[in-house]
């Protein structure tokens, strides 16, 4: 009888988007929760507001997924009564890096895109693996739809190569309603052929005058 | 007359029963700059005296958010104040992590009592040396709860903690049976009448006095100076037009009474 460590741990899906710009960050992310071959809602939101500037995208299982949700909510909590302010999205970077680093041998099975708006205003998007690897980029996917949207945000909006231009920031040139665009067409793309991603499109955009939500339906099979 | 013989550590007793090193800590409650609370049926005021130690240096503080519902005013030795700030944030953030809900502000005194209740009977340790007002709102309402050195703690309509907290009690010995019907803003005013009668005689201005309110549908913080100096100004105008010749009566709430020309 082997002894197993999956049933530790359950897949339930789903895809989660984030793309910066200069003065916004859109982040998205489908309302699917699976397993197995079952689909167990249609409306579960893997999104979650972390500060006023920084919201966090999670696909893996949702039950690792809603206590590391709760334990940076908590932390957060603790550093507003010590400074009297909100953590900044990159501190809040560093935070969750940190967080699941220190489940390095029983880690959080989560698959992370924090995205928000740095000290500066401009939009900042950091990708992360399950054990807190990071890094800050002008746009990501992870999930299970993730292998099927990367390629066309790659194609779309990856800089050329920097040895041969000058270096640019980490943030893409487009506008913010051209951004909530990209996310819906390639939304729509992966529902077509990942079985995980599908039902209802949920879009967060942060920008100067605050955040805002939008939905939009997504293929039901 | 045996007081100095049983007073070394908190572990003795005195023959009259009594803990010297407990009541000591009593006292330096009232050494703090003054403190005071007052609650309605759907609010709770704070208020503290800003006393800073030389014009060269800042206040302490003495105000704390505990959580969106519940908020401390202290007097006393506030280093002990603020650790035991810290430690009602962290209940009041272990509760909400387990129980989704906030931590009823009963339960959140107990905690507090209890830990320092340990303190009384323990040889190694030392009373804290702080006493804390606990304003909070929970589903059963608004509660203002007094929690004392010795571990004991009490609910209260209104209370004043602090040096010369005496005037501000009598005062609001006087009134504190309308309270539970008070408008905030009326909350408001009577706090800062209380906080002016333990000035004693110094001018009332929203740079030496802290004002915090938690109600219904407002989570506990700190009013800024310009809104508490406007409160301030308006007492001023209507106390004038009170003690205006024709009328000898005392500073009693005339709510219909309009500011004259002064």
């Amino acid at each position: 009888m082997a002894l197993s460590r999956d049933w530790m741990y359950e897949n339930n899906g789903g895809t989660c988007v984030a793309i910066a710009g200069a003065d916004y960050c859109v982040v998205a992310a489908d309302t699917r929760l699976s397993i197995g071959y079952s689909i167990y809602t249609r409306d579960y939101s893997k999104i979650c507001k972390l500060t006023e500037k920084c919201v966090l995208a999670s696909s893996g299982f949702q039950g690792d997924i809603k206590a590391l949700q709760k334990n940076l909510a908590a932390k957060h909590l603790i550093y507003q009564h010590q400074h009297n302010k909100q953590m900044s999205c990159p501190a809040m970077a560093q935070l969750l890096s940190n967080t699941l680093y220190f489940k390095r041998f029983f880690p959080y099975y989560a698959f992370n895109v924090l995205g928000g708006l740095d000290n500066e205003g401009k939009g900042c998007v950091f990708t992360y693996d399950a054990v807190g690897s990071y890094e800050r980029v002008g746009y990501s996917a992870q999930g299970s739809g993730s292998t099927l949207v990367m390629p066309i945000l790659d194609n779309q909006l990856k800089s050329p190569s920097p040895l041969l231009l000058p270096a640019r920031d980490a943030v893409t040139p487009l506008s913010e309603a051209d951004a909530v665009d990209m996310v819906k067409d390639v939304f729509a793309s992966a529902t077509e052929r990942d079985i995980y991603t599908g039902d209802k499109l949920e879009i967060v955009i942060l920008n100067a005058s605050g955040v805002r939500r939008e939905f939009m339906d997504l293929r039901k099979d | 007359m045996f007081r100095n013989q049983y007073d070394t550590d908190v572990t003795t007793w005195s023959p009259a029963g009594r803990l010297f090193q407990v009541e000591y800590a009593m006292e330096a409650v009232k050494q703090g700059s003054a403190a005071i609370g007052l609650r309605s049926a759907t609010h709770v005021v704070l208020a503290t005296v800003n006393k800073a130690a030389s014009e060269l240096s800042s206040h302490q503080k003495k105000v704390f958010k505990v959580d969106d519902h519940i908020g401390v005013a202290i007097a006393g030795l506030t280093a002990d104040g603020r650790v035991l700030s810290r430690f009602l944030r962290s209940e009041c953030i272990n509760h909400t992590f387990v129980y989704e809900s906030p931590l009823p502000v009963s339960r959140l005194v107990v905690h507090l009592a209890d830990k320092a209740q340990v303190c009384t009977q323990r040889s190694w340790k030392r009373p804290y040396g702080v006493g804390l007002l606990v304003a909070g709102l929970d589903e059963t309402g608004a509660h203002l709860y007094y929690n004392c050195p010795s571990g004991n703690y009490f609910e209260y309509q209104a209370f004043a903690i602090g040096s010369r907290s005496q005037a501000a009690k009598t005062y609001l010995e006087r009134r504190f049976q309308a309270f539970n019907n008070y408008p905030r803003e009326e909350l408001i005013k009577d706090a800062l009448s209380a906080i002016k009668e333990t000035l004693q005689g110094e001018k009332l201005t929203s740079a030496i006095c802290t004002v915090a309110v938690v109600g219904v549908g407002e989570p506990f913080h700190v009013i800024d100076q310009k809104t508490i100096q406007e409160v301030i100004d308006s007492m001023e105008i209507r106390e004038e037009a009170a003690a205006d010749p024709g009328t000898m009566q005392e500073e009693d709430k005339s709510s219909e009474a309009a500011p004259m020309d002064i």
